[in-house]
């Protein structure tokens, strides 16, 4: 089938099999390799793109479900030159070893951060539980993104 | 794993939904949110031939409130529960047994038919429409009929919902200002299945004496259902901490849970009397 969507903000098209889910549709068809893919069944959260404003993951999502819809994944949050405010804060506070996680909580973070720029520490530590990480040991991802709030209380949440 | 084949189809209205459900008898499945249907599809414990998908289908996901109760479009998100203030008047026990399901990314596409539909006894919502003697609007060929929660959970993944039909709303009874109330749960990590957890609500009568309890359990029932022997346990009883106590074991030893790899039944059966126990102190304190 065909499906038609908006990815990082430039409309996309895409030609796949109905059971395509919205992470293999970015991945193997629109070759936008950012958004990784864990379990392929809803538990690790590495598969999170951000569709319409909501963190969601795209292993249970039909790229069918994505039609119309605009779709940010992590290549989407990264400026054409350097770092985000997140990225560089995940950087400064070693929030990544492997890094095989770190699409997923990017996005979620930046979701989170768009919507509720106010999140306490213990709000980001509940959403961010969906993200699984064998690395780090989660401590310095919490860190580095109570220390990224500051950047999205003064951006525009349209700027995305 | 990656999902087996299927036809997708997208109609506009809930009359044909039900037309293609009746028209592919047994081989078609309602997508919503997909957050249970798409693992289990993922796993091969479902492998449906059509996936009719609710996304086109308008209005239903309102949430609406008045003198009646609670009703909820069967295509409301956790989210959009979330975010309605007014819930904590309308009804405080829904909003704080959704709370705890699941992680963020699936409460933003997670829905209350969908939860209804897949009726697993360690999920919120069929606890609290069963706590709460919700009733269901179901649509089928032969167009609406009502359904009471407790006719309506038959067994673990199991329902009275025939294959060509659909959940349109649930609605819950109006819940009274003064209403003592409060839910508890114990899982490993937020947002996960929990091991165990309690529904509880009563109402006080001239003499201070509780009444019109309500009692049901999240993850350690065979079903979603309420526990009548706990119930009368506390009704006609001032709310002590002797009461509690009884009243919890009467829970403890009523709840019928199965062993399985995260917990084994005996814990299970456990821990619902200590969470009864505690929401019973917690519901007793609590002032409108
Ligand atoms: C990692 C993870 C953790 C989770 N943790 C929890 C938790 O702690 N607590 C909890 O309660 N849930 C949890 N869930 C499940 C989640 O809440 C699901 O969203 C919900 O159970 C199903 O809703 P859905 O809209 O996604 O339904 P779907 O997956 O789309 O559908 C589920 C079933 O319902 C049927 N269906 C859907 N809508 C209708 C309708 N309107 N009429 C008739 N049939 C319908 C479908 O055909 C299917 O059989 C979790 C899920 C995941 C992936
Ligand atoms: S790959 Fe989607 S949640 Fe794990
Ligand atoms: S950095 Fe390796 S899994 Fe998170």
């Amino acid at each position: 089938m065909n499906i038609a969507f908006e990815l990082n903000g430039k409309p996309v098209e895409a030609e796949v099999p109905a059971r395509t889910t919205l992470a293999d549709c970015i991945r193997h068809h629109l070759m936008q390799t950012g958004t990784h893919v864990g379990c392929e069944h809803g538990v690790c959260g590495a598969c999170t793109v951000i569709v319409d404003g909501d963190a969601v993951r795209s292993c249970l999502m039909l790229a069918a479900q994505a039609s119309g819809a605009k779709v940010t994944t992590v290549e989407g949050l990264t400026p054409a030159e350097g770092l985000s405010a997140l990225q560089e804060s995940f950087r400064k506070h070693h929030a990544l070893q492997c890094g095989f996680c770190t699409p997923g909580f990017l996005t979620t973070a930046h979701a989170l951060l768009t919507q509720e720029p106010n999140a306490d520490k213990e709000r980001i530590r509940h959403v961010l539980s969906g993200n699984l990480c064998r690395c780090t040991g989660y401590i310095n991802i919490i860190e580095a993104v109570c220390d990224a709030r500051s950047a999205y209380a003064k951006s525009d949440p349209e700027s995305r | 794993m990656k999902l087996p084949n299927f036809e997708y189809l997208a109609p506009s209205s809930p009359a044909e939904v039900v037309a293609l459900l009746a028209a592919h008898p047994g081989e078609a499945k309602i997508i919503a949110g997909g957050q249970s249907l798409l693992p289990t599809m993922a796993f091969r414990l479902a492998q449906p031939a059509y996936l009719v998908d609710l996304r086109n289908v308008e209005g239903m996901n309102r949430i609406v409130i008045d003198d009646s109760g609670v009703r909820l479009g069967a295509r409301t998100r956790w989210r959009d529960i979330e975010d309605d203030a007014r819930l904590a008047t309308a009804h405080p026990l829904l909003k704080e047994a959704i709370t705890h399901v699941a992680h963020y990314q699936v409460r933003n596409r997670g829905t209350v038919g969908g939860s209804l539909a897949h009726a697993d006894p360690a999920a919120e919502m069929p606890c609290i429409a069963a706590t709460c003697e919700a009733e269901l609007t179901l649509l089928g060929p032969e167009g609406e009929r009502r359904m009471k929660a407790a006719d309506f959970f038959l067994g673990p993944l199991t329902t009275a919902l025939s294959d060509d039909e659909m959940i349109l709303e649930v609605r819950l009874p109006r819940w009274p200002a003064q209403r003592r109330w409060a839910f508890l749960e114990f899982a490993r990590r937020p947002g996960d299945f929990a091991l165990g957890g309690v529904a509880l609500y009563y109402d006080l009568d001239a003499e201070n004496r509780a009444c019109n309890t309500h009692i049901g359990v999240v993850g350690a029932c065979y079903y979603s259902k309420r526990l009548p022997i706990a119930e009368s346990a506390l009704d006609g009883k001032r709310v002590d901490a002797e009461t509690a106590r009884a009243v919890a074991r009467a829970a403890s030893e009523e709840a019928d849970p199965t062993s399985d790899f995260h917990a084994s039944a005996e814990y299970r059966k456990s821990l619902v009397g200590t969470l009864l126990e505690r929401a019973l102190v917690t519901a007793a304190q609590r002032t409108s």
